[in-house]
């Protein structure tokens, strides 16, 4: 299986240490950011199969990062993993890019399973 | 109900909503990090069972996180639980300083999406007043939310309290860097004047000071009547 680069994007450090620890552990190539400036900076060095980002985050709120980021690569796969997942925020995701939305606190195989339908899409399509 | 009333109940409900989902939303990133952090502590058991060794001080770490994030949602939980218990009474003792800072616990995490940080400076003594403990609340929110609204990212608001025999005020100050379309006619606006009528008192925003002040009675007896018309 070939190595899924995943930008993962969360103000909350403790919560990005574990997560990326858990994913790593699962063979995902993880980079993250505790900002959406910092992820915008990151995402223009390199290029990820797929985004997973928090909404709601001090500087820039995560649709704010999600449109500059989609714009720079719009071949990037967005996932919205937040504690806010309401419907109203849903749509304002998906309108703004973001293919999946996931509520924190999320199940580790879910997220697993939702990146590599992500990846496997992209595949299919090119 | 009269039409003060009618203001100050859909915007009580406002006001308990914003803060409710303000709360909810960190009790829902605690329980994010603990998860992750249980689920560590799973991959780790699964990898002693492949026999990769067990690292104790990385095991001890992990619960050291779990149990902080479990202090964070107690304290998060009793601040919900005071701030449920505020409705329950519409006279009551307010002891100032510790409203100024709890409000500031209540608002911090809409500050900090804000970049903006407060400090509460303690009055010499303890400031004591007989008010609406729900509605005084109300007020202040109100003026931390526009206070936040109005400033730019890395400012710090001031909260103080000072009082004479009569009267008591609580000033927020530090509000810099106010949008070009502000209009004074914003501040206080409706829902403002009918807290602060129904609170006895008057609400003034100081535009070249960058503050609010807020003038309340100090005793019961100059209270106007905090109760809705026709009860």
């Amino acid at each position: 299986m070939t190595e899924r680069k995943v930008l993962l994007i969360d103000d909350e450090l403790d919560f990005l240490e574990a997560l990326s620890e858990r994913m790593r552990n699962r063979g995902l190539n993880v980079t993250t950011a505790t900002s959406a400036k910092e992820a915008i900076q990151i995402a223009q060095r390199e290029t990820y199969d797929v985004l997973v980002l928090d909404l709601n985050m001090p500087e820039m709120g995560g649709l704010e990062a999600l449109k500059i980021l989609k714009g720079n690569n719009p071949d990037i796969h967005v996932i919205i993993l937040t504690g806010y997942a309401t419907v109203e925020n849903g749509i304002r995701a998906v309108l703004s890019g973001a293919e999946e939305i996931l509520e924190k606190p999320s199940s580790m195989d879910v997220l697993i399973r939702k990146i590599e339908k992500l990846v496997t899409k992209k595949m299919i399509q090119v | 109900m009269n039409p003060q009333w009618d203001i100050i109940g859909s915007e009580g409900f406002k006001f308990m909503g914003k803060i409710n989902a303000s709360i909810s939303h960190e009790i829902k990133n605690v329980l994010a990090i603990i998860n992750e952090n249980a689920g560590l502590l799973e991959d780790f058991t699964s990898m002693a069972e492949k026999g990769v060794p067990l690292d104790s001080e990385r095991l001890k770490k992990l619960a050291d996180k779990i149990q902080s994030q479990i202090q964070r949602a107690d304290r998060i939980v009793k601040n919900m639980n005071t701030f449920a218990h505020s409705v329950d009474e519409t006279k009551g003792n307010v002891e100032l300083d510790e409203l100024l800072s709890f409000m500031t616990v209540l608002s911090q995490r809409l500050a900090a999406m804000k970049e903006l940080t407060f400090s509460v400076v303690s009055p010499p003594d303890p400031i004591i007043i007989t008010t609406h403990p729900f509605l005084l609340e109300n007020m202040i929110w109100f003026c931390l939310d526009f206070a936040m609204e109005m400033t730019g990212p890395g400012k710090n608001l001031h909260l103080t309290a000072d009082a004479d025999d009569q009267w008591v005020s609580i000033t927020i100050s530090g509000i810099e860097g106010l949008r070009d379309n502000f209009s004074s006619e914003i501040f206080p606006g409706k829902r403002e004047n009918a807290l602060m009528q129904a609170l006895g008192g008057r609400a003034v925003f100081d535009q070249s000071g960058g503050k609010i002040i807020l003038s309340l009675p100090r005793k019961t007896e100059a209270q106007k009547d905090l109760k809705p018309a026709g009860e």
